[in-house]
């Protein structure tokens, strides 16, 4: 046989398993146009929903009047909050523990927001009755500043829990307060910064931004009155949950309700939440017996359908004069709109915030969360992050240069001296995480030398110099980052979403003539899933990963699991996948052993085989072992050959890494450009470096569009200024940064395979990189702190308030 | 982002376009390109019943360059105007600002003759012209007329052109061999409109400089030109900045467009002045 | 409003239906002729999700009425697959260099680019990056995208010479 020929290595290599850059299955598809999105799904006599949205961020709803819009041709039912109070779905639960109107029931509270939904033979009719429906407002007093919101006299907002003390995170002390939390030891800090040689103090904020996918979110709910199951189709990243939160709000039992989610445009967070366009198409379907499509328009997508970030933080960092630093201390004031509509775990209402001490071992920490509500659009959804390890890790990184500042050291040398040891992990941080493990310092030297960086700090001063001399009028920035992420949410014993624990799942059947199928609780939005899930079955049970159909997102066919966000699908769900492998495994060893009549422990496993122990020229590859299983009736053991397995993760993984990007500023427009960027990331094993170089460079530039340019901004009227990609920022290829990529490896100690996620790290690491680029242009004329986004007018503004222009 | 209804017309000559404009008044307008109407409408800011489309009246197309005056028919595309090697060479300030316009798709589509007639103060195309000292003609029912591109624009979106008549061609007076020329724009990213923008001519004769979306039409500045052809620059700009009027948007607030507006059109002139031969 | 009777070439193949007149291209593409490949992203004429190629040119089909369409040439991502149902060069390129990764971009950025190369085949990374810079995506950072379309062109230039 030719097989035999072939070396471990090149049966190896014909598996394409972990560890090899394997072109993607998906691409086949979706380069010819032929994916199947939400929107692309067309069903007989289905209707389509469009809302009336709300001019106003603040304001009474006085009256909606129906009747012109139902008499345009086409419009078949316009739902108001009245109609769906007798459902009791005209609010709905927010996954933070909160309420939310579905539609408005007597006031709204953000722009934008839902009013009334019209249901129609299609978009265009649907549409001429969005128009037609006449609203009656009266306008109240409109709150966009999250520390006017907690004025005493502050305009009330939610009085739906006028007189409720209690929320879902604890105490509330005021009615525009919606929790506070607090991790660390308060006192002890205090006291070190009492004590401390140096404290540097600042507001740091991350402004409030949105994930933008290219897709923007939508459904299909199709209610077969027959059989009394309702189907829905739509952009979910999580649609288990969905499933399981249709049926806890709609009273529909839980069998008779399949969610799919098929081909999804990008989610990067934004898809995680339940909207109103969901619960009502799932009413207009069961009202009208007809299939109801909602897909949201950009605008709409844009001003209703969640935010990321807005995070007021106030720190404290105490350090020695030698820069060792001893503690840290912050204050989170946190804008999450009308509703609180956060997607974090159930005990976590600020996320992971509280990995804000970052890749720093920092002895004792102090962290509180204060939850507000404004006139805005409810969300603080997980943009390209886990649960807010974006904003801690843009505070820390921005805390750490504003005490080399104070200290008037090297940024990299501050770092240096206070990352966490490779000997210290598991590392027990002061907030409360058990670091897996970690090698920072081996990273830092590694991308330090990289880029050549005491090359470029030379540059840098020579530049400065000539900018004295007036010689020429752009600045040189160096921006330094080494971030520590929190990802693969996560052990059930602590990470929960209403009440559903966050393991994942994975479900494997080997077909008789060694092919196979393999079903996850998760679901791709583009991050090849796929291909790299098959590669961990390949390398883990010897099938060529392109003999493995990999399915997900249908919760009819596949295992419960939590879904796609927060980096946890390698983590959690990639875990789950080995772990079933190596079940089926174990059978097949079994079976091998029967066949080539040793025992058991007799035979291992190599490659795509088991080996009798010492003669190796007895074996039976997993393609024979695969069609023994269904024709053999081998003693003791159950005919066929797949398994099944939930992984609950014992710990996070922690994935980091370092970054530097040089950027040249234009003093007098405040125009930028970045002149490189070098990535080096940790996820621990790779399994296909070519996913995660794509992973990086397209993390990487969401970062740079939030750090330059993008943001959700409102005016003091609570009117939403950013509701189209004019104002909404995403760069071109042509603004669009080159990145280079590198990498450690630092497998994480509790995962089946070592692997530790990477989607988020360059979202993560990315944005503090670029914005302490800006900074430190600026350093050598006193700069210290400047919110972003850094577009052109606020870097100008930064020269202008430093004198620089003369 | 849904349209209203409306009745769709292509007539294949002018003097139909001008009828049907005639018969519904203000409820029709015509549409070249499409790429400030359409979106208009999709938000239902442009009202209108009848939509005119005059892509199929050939007088409106092509370019050509005789005695001294390059004509651009109203529907010549950005693209068009790009690729069209005779007019880069006879004036290639018209490149160097249609390739600044937008994205390459909206090139394709959007014309010459949209840009100038809508009377949008962020396009690029009003200064540009007013640089240049062209001339727009209008075809109506009383016939054609000629307006110059520095009388034609009144206030955003209201222009000399009335209801009823059509922008046809835009004739260019070709500056003399040795002519400086910069359109230096200053904007978010590609498909923004400009922050700021400068074009600059400078020639042995005189100098022409006017700037884009700094007010709610494009600025010329007879004062900046006059003080640029006697070689005094502080002067050009001084005269600029007390012309120029703009507003606060997501761009920036006041001050800072007048700094950069400031900068840009310095650039604009160090650029144009390297060119002169 | 009364439905128009609109009629053109799409994918060399002649199409025809009715629709009002204010029907978007990109709508009377994908809910009347089923041809989903082109996507709507933004409705704004930024994202480019919708390109299509009509008469020669890369038109963004959310910003033209289907009645102005009436009796053009349209290509779409569709029209770009080998005629023996391969993927066309463009397409194989991205798949070889992960230009891609939701996919949901990807059509109307292999429609721009297969213009882009038409009209400059040997174009500098620079070029490709001003040539796509009507279409956005969220997933990629564009890095691959610009190498899929510079190999593309480099092996379009050499099947070329292969035939001379």
């Amino acid at each position: 046989m030719k097989d035999e020929v072939q070396s471990p290595e090149e049966r190896s290599a014909t598996l394409k398993g972990m560890g090899c850059s394997r072109k993607r299955v998906e691409d086949v598809r979706f380069t010819q146009g032929r994916g199947n999105y939400v929107d692309d799904i067309k069903l007989d006599g289905m209707l389509t929903g469009d809302f009336v949205r709300s001019p106003y961020a603040h304001a009474r709803v006085l009256s909606i009047d129906t009747e012109a819009a139902l008499a345009v041709p086409g419009v078949l039912a316009v739902l108001t909050a009245k109609d769906l109070e007798p459902l009791g779905l005209h609010w709905m639960p927010t996954l933070a523990g909160d309420k939310q109107m579905v539609l408005a029931d007597g006031k709204v509270l953000f722009q934008g927001q839902e009013v009334a939904y019209v249901v129609a033979t299609d978009r265009y009719a649907a549409a001429d009755g969005v128009a037609a429906v006449e609203v009656d407002y009266e306008d109240l007093p409109v709150v966009t500043d999250p520390f006017k919101a907690m004025d005493p006299d502050a305009p009330v907002l939610r009085e739906d829990l006028a007189g409720q003390t209690e929320g879902a995170h604890g105490p509330r002390r005021h009615h525009n307060h919606i929790f506070t939390w607090e991790q660390g030891d308060k006192a002890a800090t205090e006291a070190v910064l009492a004590e401390a040689d140096v404290v540097a103090e600042e507001m740091v904020y991350y402004h409030r931004t949105h994930p933008m996918p290219l897709e923007t979110c939508g459904c299909v709910a199709s209610m077969d009155k027959v059989t009394g199951k309702l189907t829905l189709w739509g952009t979910f990243q999580a649609p288990h949950a969905v499933r399981t939160v249709a049926s806890l709000i709609s009273g529909i039992a839980e069998h008779n309700i399949r969610v799919i989610s098929p081909d999804i445009g990008g989610g990067f967070g934004n898809k995680v939440g339940v909207y109103p366009g969901y619960v009502c198409s799932i009413v207009a379907s069961i009202v009208t017996g007809k299939p109801v499509k909602w897909v949201e328009s950009r605008m709409d997508n844009l001003m209703s359908t969640a935010f990321a970030r807005d995070y007021w933080m106030q720190g404290k960092i105490a350090a020695t004069k030698e820069g060792r630093i001893t503690g840290l201390w912050c204050h989170t004031t946190a804008d999450h709109g009308g509703f609180d509509a956060c997607a974090d775990p159930t005990k976590f209402p600020a996320g992971f915030m509280n990995i804000c001490t970052g890749s720093y071992d920092i002895p004792v920490a102090y962290l509180a969360v204060d939850g507000v509500y404004t006139n805005k659009a409810p969300g603080g959804v997980a943009y390209r992050c886990s649960f807010r390890v974006t904003e801690a890790a843009y505070f820390i990184e921005r805390m750490i240069e504003v005490l080399a500042i104070k200290l008037n050291m090297d940024a990299a040398e501050l770092r240096r001296i206070n990352f966490i040891r490779k000997e210290q992990f598991p590392y027990q941080s002061a907030l409360g995480w058990e670091y897996d493990s970690g090698d920072y310092h081996t990273a830092w030297e590694k991308a330090l030398n990289a880029v050549g960086y005491d090359g470029l700090r030379r540059e840098q001063a020579e530049r400065l110099e000539a900018f004295k001399r007036g010689e020429t009028r752009k600045l040189i920035g160096i921006g330094l980052t080494h971030f520590t992420e929190i990802v693969g949410a996560g052990p059930v014993k602590n990470c929960d979403i209403l009440g559903l624990g966050m393991f994942d799942s994975c479900e494997i059947r080997i077909h008789p003539t060694g092919s196979a199928i393999a079903r996850l609780g998760t679901i791709s939005q583009g991050q090849g899933h796929a291909t790299t899930f098959a590669q961990i079955i390949a390398s883990e049970i010897g099938i060529p990963a392109d003999d493995i159909t990999l399915e997900e997102g249908d919760t009819d066919t596949a295992p419960y699991g939590l879904g796609t966000y927060g980096s946890r699908s390698t983590p959690v769900a990639g875990a789950a996948t080995a772990m079933a492998a190596r079940k089926i495994r174990a059978k097949a060893q079994m079976i091998a052993a029967y066949l080539l009549e040793v025992h058991d422990d007799d035979v291992e496993f190599d490659v795509d085989r088991f080996v009798v122990k010492g003669a190796p020229e007895r074996f039976k590859t997993m393609k024979e072992i695969a069609f023994a299983s269904y024709n053999q009736a081998i003693p003791g053991v159950e005919p066929g050959l797949e398994a099944v397995s939930y992984y609950d993760p014992p710990n996070m993984t922690y994935p980091f890494g370092a970054y530097i990007c040089v950027m040249e500023i234009d003093v007098d427009t405040g125009e930028h450009a970045v002149r490189s960027f070098y990535a080096l990331d940790d996820c621990g094993t790779r399994i296909n470096p070519m996913i995660i170089e794509g992973q990086v460079h397209g993390g990487a530039t969401e970062g740079y569009a939030i750090a330059m340019g993008q943001e959700i901004a409102y005016d003091e009227m609570g009117n939403h200024k950013t509701a189209t990609l004019m104002d909404f920022f995403v760069p071109t290829a042509w603004e669009t940064p080159h990145y280079t990529t590198d990498f450690t490896v630092t497998p994480s100690p509790h995962h089946p395979i070592g692997a530790k996620g990477v989607g988020e790290s360059p979202n993560v690491g990315s944005v503090p990189c670029f914005s302490n680029a800006v900074h430190d242009a600026f350093r050598p004329f006193g700069l210290v702190q400047s919110h972003m986004p850094h577009d052109h007018w606020r870097i100008w503004k930064i020269a202008e308030d430093l004198g620089l222009h003369v | 982002m849904i349209p209203a209804g409306f009745e769709y017309h292509r007539p294949a000559d002018l003097a139909s376009a001008v009828d049907i404009l005639r018969a519904h008044g203000d409820e029709a307008r015509v549409v070249a390109g499409g790429h400030s109407l359409i979106p208009m409408m999709k938000l239902r800011m442009a009202d209108l019943r009848h939509l005119i489309d005059l892509q199929a009246i050939g007088a409106l197309k092509g370019i050509t360059i005789a005695e001294g005056t390059a004509t651009l028919g109203a529907m010549t595309t950005q693209h068009e105007l790009i690729e069209n090697a005779d007019l880069a060479a006879a004036i290639p300030l018209l490149r160097e600002a249609a390739l600044q316009i937008a994205d390459p798709q909206v090139r394709y589509m959007g014309t010459v003759g949209g840009n100038v007639a809508n009377g949008d103060p962020g396009n690029d195309m009003p200064g540009l012209m007013q640089c240049l000292d062209a001339r727009f003609e209008l075809y109506g029912a009383e016939g054609t007329r000629q307006v110059a591109a520095r009388d034609f624009y009144e206030a955003a979106y209201f222009t000399a052109r009335s209801d009823l008549e059509i922008l046809t061609k835009i004739l260019i007076p070709v500056p003399a061999s040795g002519t400086g020329y910069a359109y230096a724009k200053q904007k978010r990213k590609i498909g923004d409109y400009a922050t700021a923008a400068a074009a600059v001519l400078i020639g042995s004769d005189g100098a022409s400089v006017a700037m884009t979306n700094l007010s709610d039409t494009p600025v010329w500045s007879e004062e900046a030109g006059t003080a640029l052809a006697s070689g005094d620059i502080e002067g050009c700009v001084a005269a600029m900045l007390a012309a120029i009027d703009p507003q606060e948007d997501m761009r920036g607030p006041i001050a800072f467009k007048k700094h950069v507006a400031a900068v840009i059109l310095r650039r604009a002139i160090d650029s144009a002045l390297s060119r002169r031969a | 409003m009364s439905k128009m009777h609109i009629k053109f070439r799409l994918n060399g193949q002649e199409v025809e239906g009715l629709a009002e007149p204010r029907m978007l291209l990109i709508h009377f593409l994908r809910e009347n002729l089923k041809v989903t490949g082109p996507h709507i992203g933004c409705e704004t004429s930024h994202c480019g999700a919708c390109t299509v190629d009509m008469g020669g040119k890369s038109v963004k089909s959310c910003t033209v009425f289907a009645c102005q369409a009436d009796g053009a040439e349209i290509t779409t991502i569709e029209g770009l697959t080998n005629p023996d149902g391969t993927l066309g060069v463009l397409q194989e390129m991205f798949r070889e260099h992960h230009g891609l990764q939701c996919g949901f971009c990807t059509p109307g950025m292999i429609t721009r680019a297969h213009r882009l190369l038409q009209e400059n085949p040997t174009p500098t990374e620079e070029e490709v990056r001003f040539g796509i810079s009507g279409n956005l995506c969220r997933c990629t950072g564009y890095q691959n995208i610009v190498k899929a379309i510079l190999a593309a062109a480099e092996q379009l230039n050499s099947h070329k010479e292969a035939a001379e």
